[in-house]
């Protein structure tokens, strides 16, 4: 009696109960269905995030004037509480930091620009020439902020998509006139589209200009808010962010208990804390969905155990002819791994086509991962002989005269 | 007259081969059988000593309780004694493993049931192959041996059969066919009439009676219908845990003569609906 005999033989006992075999199997059809569309969906989301993420530069920090609360929870963007942090700190930074290549001052300032009788609010965004650099995005038209235009602190603005879009539509900006807060401003490029950062903001809703012009024109301050910094390579950021932390310390003349009074951030912190806070979420969704294959396995104990009860007679029948214990508890551990891998491999087709569907139907990103397959089919196998075994073992452990006498 | 008389002669020489020269297939020995329910012991079996010789065809008798099925499953090695030692085959089986005693019903045993015992929605000629699975024998070898043992009791044609598609002659017929297919070395029959109509049981004996003469197969028929025995070379009669009566019978009945002389019933076929 070989294994492939024995095969027959369950495949057999399953075939004449065609019916319980397919209701059985739907148990573990759904789990291993719902197992791969989960962690496509949460891979889906966790790779067009990286996506992101690393189009905006893994070799970028940002540092940002004021304090960061102790566990350095609260993003300090944007605050002006401190005046503390200049463009000489940026000079500093990008003369003495070994690991830095590029930094560039910003200050924000929100602002309503008019062009010709259309109006739009928005943020200028006055940084350097490096931001191009610095931040991976490039000049769709047009070209860039110049170090002259910063030193002259020039009246020229580079506008991003959203702009174009609401102002002018169907215009060449390039060469135009615009006004913020009534002051004039020459149009001098466009930058490439970018779309939404992984918070959801539209990154292409700003204007850029001098930091000089936006300091002295439009908010009339001498400090900056803010700060683009570039190292010199991805590995490089954490040492990028030890040098400039322990320079600014000196130069604001920090002592050893005061707190900073600004923050760094690290991009590749930023991807890690995204890439974990993605993984956590698609453990969820496929533990949720593990759950359903647990029930389906226990579907399939049920079904064997009551095959077992229905059928003692059958199995006093193999025994007395001459079945050994162990053929019998073969054959019904092949049963259950055979409706437990035939549900799963239905199942498998069945979560492909989800993730291929649910991008049309809903518009989330997914992914298929080999992995989600290899382990729902072992996963399904492991089912089948965890949920088989008892089942098994109680038809192999019969008494041929006793279930000879069965009725 | 005449003819039984020479039935009778034939009979009586055969058993006197039997007797003298052929192998001895049985030999149960001082076999006791105590079953344990709670704190009481059940005597089945008080010393049963017998022996069977190759060819012999043995009806066993008995009142329930008589101790006759505890010996049938013993000699079929689905139980084992609680002391005494059986020979089968010239082998001491009374001590044999769960799984030894699986592969001796497979390879030395066919078992034919009262209750006929095939596997439902499962094809004539697939149950009969079912021994020879167990026995690992190659798919051509199993459908050649099937195909021989179905027509050596009159089922060819109705191989693709299923038992619910057959009359209980037929079924009995199928089991008769599993039984022999692996050559064992005796078939146990099991009260093999206790469900059938008297004329489908004198057909289930005309084909014991041939597997007798012409194979020399030997068989053991444990029945309760005197008329059933008399088929029989030799008769044991069980009582109280051990053998009672074990003699020959001198005035054998011929079931193949017998079926000459039956008036046809109808066909068979219409038994089961």
């Amino acid at each position: 009696m070989n294994f492939l005999m024995t095969f027959r033989v369950a495949y057999r006992a399953l075939a004449r109960n065609k019916m319980r075999s397919a209701l059985t199997m739907l148990g573990i059809i759904i789990g291993v269905a719902a197992v791969i569309a989960m962690v496509s969906v949460g891979q889906g989301a966790q790779a067009s995030i990286q996506d992101q993420i690393s189009s905006m530069g893994t070799n970028m920090l940002m540092v940002g004037a004021g304090s960061m609360n102790t566990g350095g929870v609260r993003s300090g963007t944007g605050t002006t509480s401190t005046n503390t942090f200049t463009v000489e700190d940026i000079e500093a930074i990008k003369r003495e930091c070994p690991s830095v290549a590029l930094a560039s001052p910003s200050v924000r300032a929100g602002a309503q620009i008019v062009f010709g009788n259309q109006n739009w609010n928005t943020s200028i965004q006055g940084v350097n020439e490096d931001i191009p650099k610095i931040r991976k995005w490039n000049i769709q038209s047009g070209e860039f902020i110049s170090d002259g235009d910063v030193r002259t602190a020039a009246r020229v603005a580079v506008l991003g998509q959203t702009i174009v879009d609401n102002l002018f539509p169907g215009i060449d900006p390039v060469g135009q006139m615009i006004r913020v807060r009534e002051l004039p401003f020459r149009v001098i490029g466009v930058m490439a589209k970018r779309g939404q950062d992984s918070g959801g903001r539209d990154q292409d809703d700003v204007v850029f200009a001098p930091y000089s012009t936006v300091q002295k024109k439009l908010l009339s301050i001498t400090h900056i808010q803010f700060s683009y910094v570039s190292a010199i390579s991805p590995n490089a950021t954490y040492t990028a962010e030890t040098q400039i932390t322990e320079l600014l310390r000196q130069r604001h003349k920090l002592g050893p208990n005061q707190e900073n009074d600004f923050w760094v951030r690290n991009m590749t912190d930023v991807a890690e804390t995204a890439d974990e806070t993605n993984r956590i979420m698609t453990i969820l969704l496929a533990s949720i969905a593990s759950v359903s294959l647990l029930v389906g396995g226990i579907g399939i104990m049920n079904i064997m155990l009551v095959s077992v009860t229905e059928r003692t007679r059958e199995i006093g029948i193999r025994m007395a002819i001459g079945a050994r214990s162990s053929v019998v508890r073969t054959q019904f551990l092949i049963e259950s791994i055979v409706l437990s891998v035939t549900g799963g491999m239905l199942g498998i087709l069945i979560g492909v086509l989800l993730s291929v569907l649910i991008p049309k139907m809903l518009g989330w990103p997914t992914l298929v991962s080999i992995t989600s397959i290899i382990g729902s089919v072992l996963f399904s196998a492991a089912v089948g002989i965890f949920f088989g075994y008892y089942p098994a073992r109680k038809a192999a452990a019969l008494d041929p005269i006793d279930a000879l006498r069965y009725e | 007259m005449a003819e039984t008389t020479t039935v009778t002669t034939n009979v009586a020489k055969a058993t006197q081969t039997d007797a003298v020269d052929a192998p001895v297939v049985i030999e149960l020995d001082h076999i006791h059988k105590i079953y344990r329910m709670g704190d009481i012991e059940v005597h089945a079996l008080r010393g049963v000593t017998l022996k069977v010789r190759q060819g012999e065809f043995v009806a066993i008798m008995g009142a329930s309780g008589s101790g006759k099925s505890t010996t049938m499953n013993i000699i079929g090695c689905l139980d084992r004694p609680t002391r005494g030692s059986y020979f089968l085959d010239g082998q001491d089986v009374s001590q044999f493993s769960k799984d030894d005693r699986a592969d001796v019903r497979n390879r030395k045993i066919g078992f034919v049931f009262q209750g006929f015992n095939l596997l439902s929605r499962t094809s004539a000629i697939e149950n009969v192959e079912l021994p020879m699975l167990y026995a690992g024998l190659p798919l051509a070898e199993r459908q050649r041996r099937s195909m021989a043992a179905l027509t050596a009791v009159g089922l060819a044609g109705r191989e693709q059969n299923h038992p619910n598609q057959l009359s209980g002659g037929q079924q009995q017929r199928v089991a008769i066919a599993r039984a022999l297919v692996n050559q064992p070395a005796l078939i146990l029959a099991d009260e093999p009439t206790g469900n059938l109509d008297s004329r489908t049981s004198v057909e289930v004996m005309e084909i014991f009676q041939r597997l007798n003469h012409e194979q020399g197969i030997t068989l053991i028929l444990v029945t309760h219908e005197h008329d059933i025995a008399e088929y029989a070379k030799r008769v044991i009669v069980f009582k109280d845990g051990k053998i009672n009566q074990d003699y020959p019978i001198h005035h054998r009945r011929d079931a193949a003569e017998e079926l000459k002389h039956w008036p046809e019933t109808q066909d068979e076929e219409d038994d089961e609906s």
